[in-house]
């Protein structure tokens, strides 16, 4: 059981071990000279490597060969985070605000001043 | 971790679409009920479908020098069960084969079984346990998420191994793991701490959401953490 204030220093706690995570994992990928390719690319390798008669993928998939120019891959990853993110982002705002409400009742804001 | 597009040959294809597809069925069914019965679910359903949408998309390069990226599965599986994480994860992978060129058609299947049916039943398997030993929510959130993560990989290795084994089934089942599990590892780890804490705050701002969560009972209802 902890304190109640307690929990902002162990919020910012667990993002700075995860910053610290982060930064790790990347500075060993960097002394290793990974590139970044992504673990897909990496199986298609080790399949090579353990099957004698692999003759590559047997289907392109609906685009064929064509891929995504790297900025357009980037953007399209950075969308769908970010609507990961807006959900999440909503949701903590209804629940700060549902709070607020009970505690101060629906229109106790200073700001709303129509009466 | 997903399979690529034409990278597993079709007769496997089939095996894991069919054994995806029961999952499908009732994870649609049951989240059409959930929604239906209880409106005030609407948003707690897309919000682990949102961890999902953010943690996935998260790639980062790894310790084995390919790259991979969290699953997120943890908190739908912990919610909702393993059915609902599986309907929710084929989305997630519709959208990332569609749109990204990530995972494949075909290998749909595949993906579903290991990052919306294994990895998360193994998670609520984990979930389940620790909430009956009467750990905190937030520990037993990290230990779920993390093991649901590590064990989609694990699943992954073992499709493709049992795939190409021409070398032997271990061997070729140890090299897959090499590639996918052991990169994996430290990501595990980030993704546990990332819903221990989320699950730290709906602790403490939103604790009826666990009301309806599994194994919660077995600790005694409300808890502060």
């Amino acid at each position: 059981m902890l304190m109640k204030k307690n929990h902002k220093y162990l919020y910012s706690a667990g993002f700075a071990v995860i910053a610290l995570l982060i930064v790790c994992t990347l500075a060993l990928g960097a002394g290793n000279n990974s590139e970044f390719g992504g673990s897909d690319d990496a199986g298609g390798e080790v399949i090579d490597k353990v099957s004698d008669d692999f003759g590559g993928p047997w289907w392109n998939g609906i685009f064929g060969d064509y891929e995504l120019p790297e900025e357009t891959e980037s953007m399209l990853f950075a969308l769908q985070a970010a609507a990961g993110a807006m959900i999440i982002g909503f949701f903590i705002g209804y629940v700060y605000h549902g709070k607020r409400d009970r505690k101060f009742g629906k229109h106790s804001e200073p700001e709303e001043k129509e009466e | 971790m997903h399979i690529m597009e034409g990278y597993l040959p079709w007769e496997w294809c089939l095996v894991w679409f069919l054994a995806a597809v029961p999952f499908l069925f009732f994870g649609a069914r049951k989240i059409i009920k959930i929604v239906r019965d209880n409106p005030e679910q609407k948003m707690t359903v897309a919000l682990s479908g949102a961890f999902m949408f953010l943690l996935s998309s998260l790639k980062l390069p790894s310790v084995t020098g390919s790259s991979s990226h969290p699953t997120g599965t943890g908190l739908s599986t912990v919610l909702y069960g393993i059915a609902c994480t599986s309907f929710l994860a084929a989305i997630v992978l519709i959208f990332q084969t569609l749109l990204l060129a990530h995972g494949g058609l075909t290998t749909l299947g595949a993906n579903i079984v290991s990052m919306g049916i294994f990895g998360p039943a193994c998670g609520f398997a984990v979930w389940h346990l620790l909430r009956s030993m009467r750990l905190s929510i937030p520990i037993s959130m990290f230990s779920a998420a993390m093991s649901a993560n590590i064990l989609t990989y694990v699943m992954t290795s073992l499709q493709l191994a049992l795939a190409y084994h021409d070398i032997g089934f271990l061997t070729a089942f140890s090299e897959f793991l090499a590639v996918f599990a052991l990169t994996q590892i430290p990501l595990a780890i980030i993704e546990g701490m990332i819903f221990a804490m989320f699950a730290m705050y709906l602790v403490n701002n939103k604790p009826e959401i666990f009301g309806g969560a599994a194994g919660i009972n077995a600790a005694g209802g409300r808890e502060k953490c």
